[in-house]
């Protein structure tokens, strides 16, 4: 036979799971980077305990418990605060001194996983006497992750990581007082997320919600394909304002966006653009 | 080696990683006509790699964006902290997934999902490195139909490595570090 090699059977398997997730749940991973979300769920099965991502998707469709345990597999991103030091000293002497200009100021926060960077931001408004002028969208599509990021409480062993970026990125005050310590954990303090609406969004699915200063959207489009990414960017487009700011993880790009045209580089060796007049 | 002409080189190296890849990359001409895609576990960023071996390789050598598309004539260096994987069309994805094997980039993460997306049209090679990182990645690029070569463990820097993924993958051969350099030139002129 010379037909064309067939398509692997797990990469069928994958397609009709994510499939699945979407027609049942409405959460679609159709467009995510192929490569990672692989991964993920090669991972996902080994540990929960599936021979083959077809016995995963029966489950998925019969059990709503199963729905859970596996986005955590699929959604889960791992950051610090303060990550990337350099992006948020950039933040601070770059991008702070245009937003003090805005009476009142709207800032969001795509795909804030546990919430280490919405409380990084919380912490940097604060030092720069902003944080009470500001609202502070921090989304994701992932309830559980959405929980923690809202308890803002985190091990203490990830304290000392927090607290080097914390100085790195220009911190003006020790990140010791913004927690106090428990049962080997370290709870942030209540009034940084005072300002802070946890909202359940996705940049696959949703709409644009509000009009907003800065986006902040790093390391979440990595798992995107290229459809899927010009999704989003769009989105970002048109939830900044005139001359509002976006950054991206330090190794994302809007280079192939076909939405380039609409950003200027504002930092470019930290992936901070500026949306453009028109 | 497999019938397939390779379209794809992937390089795993750690303890030693430095004075392994100068003696193979900068022989490779600067029309090598493959891109050669690289994981060093480096401890955090900025690594240096890409700015040392500009200066040492006649290839043009980058810490690729996300979904850059591969290249010949061009090494890709992991960037420290993300995991440097291929998509299926010979693109790049990077991803900030948990470390594997306390590495992040990991030389598995870029194997499997490079053998997915070259299947038989893959050459991995793993080098000197003292822990076991590699060796998974190497059987899934022979079980895809790709050939891997090992840095020979009795004279690596670090022997762990390489003698962990011969001992994953029998189909792996080991080779002199001279030896590795010749089999990237030949294979590139097929």
């Amino acid at each position: 036979m010379n037909e064309a090699p067939a398509e692997p059977v797990e990469d069928i398997e994958i397609q009709l799971l994510l499939e699945a997730l979407y027609q049942r749940y409405h959460f679609d991973f159709r467009h995510y980077a192929k490569s990672s979300i692989k991964r993920r769920l090669r991972q996902a099965r080994e540990q929960l305990g599936f021979a083959t991502f077809s016995a995963m998707q029966e489950k998925v469709l019969h059990s709503e418990a199963m729905v859970g345990p596996l986005l955590d597999y699929l959604t889960v991103q791992v950051s610090e605060m303060f990550r990337d030091p350099g992006y948020f000293k950039a933040m601070r002497e770059r991008v702070v001194p245009h937003l003090r200009t805005y009476p009142s100021l709207k800032i969001w926060i795509a795909g804030c996983s546990h919430g280490e960077e919405v409380y990084s931001f919380a912490i940097m408004l604060l030092e720069e006497g902003l944080l009470d002028r500001t609202m502070i969208y921090a989304t994701d599509i992932n309830p559980g992750a959405l929980e923690v990021a809202r308890s803002g409480v985190y091990p203490l062993d990830r304290i000392a990581a927090f607290t080097r970026n914390h100085q790195q990125a220009g911190g003006k005050t020790s990140l010791a007082d913004y927690y106090t310590t428990a049962y080997g954990r370290a709870v942030f303090d209540k009034k940084l997320r005072a300002q802070v609406v946890f909202s359940d969004h996705s940049l696959v699915t949703d709409e644009v919600f509000t009009e907003c200063q800065l986006v902040s959207c790093r390391n979440v489009m990595i798992y995107f394909d290229r459809t899927l990414q010009d999704r989003a960017v769009g989105l970002f487009r048109d939830s900044l304002t005139r001359r509002g700011f976006l950054g991206l993880g330090s190794k994302e790009t809007l280079r192939f966006s076909e939405h380039a045209a609409a950003f200027t580089d504002f930092v470019r060796e930290e992936k901070i653009y500026q949306r453009g007049e028109a | 080696m497999s019938a397939e002409p390779v379209a794809a080189v992937v390089i795993g190296a750690s303890a030693g990683a430095v004075q392994a890849l100068s003696e193979i990359l900068p022989r490779l001409p600067a029309d090598y006509p493959l891109p050669v895609l690289v994981v060093v576990h480096v401890p955090s960023a900025p690594s240096g790699l890409t700015t040392l071996f500009s200066t040492k390789c006649a290839m043009a050598v980058v810490e690729p964006d996300d979904k850059e598309m591969l290249a010949p004539g061009t090494i890709y260096f992991a960037p420290p902290g993300y995991h440097l994987l291929v998509e299926p069309g010979g693109s790049v994805a990077l991803s900030a997934d948990e470390p594997v094997l306390y590495s992040r980039p990991s030389i598995d993460v870029l194997f499997e999902s490079a053998a997915d997306s070259f299947g038989p049209a893959l050459l991995g090679i793993v080098l000197t490195g003292a822990n076991e990182d590699g060796a998974r990645g190497a059987a899934q690029i022979v079980a895809q139909g790709g050939s891997v070569l090992v840095e020979d463990p009795a004279t690596a820097y670090a022997a762990t490595m390489p003698a962990a993924a011969l001992a994953h993958c029998p189909a792996a051969r080991a080779l002199s570090l001279d030896a590795i350099c010749e089999a990237l030139i030949s294979v590139a002129a097929q």
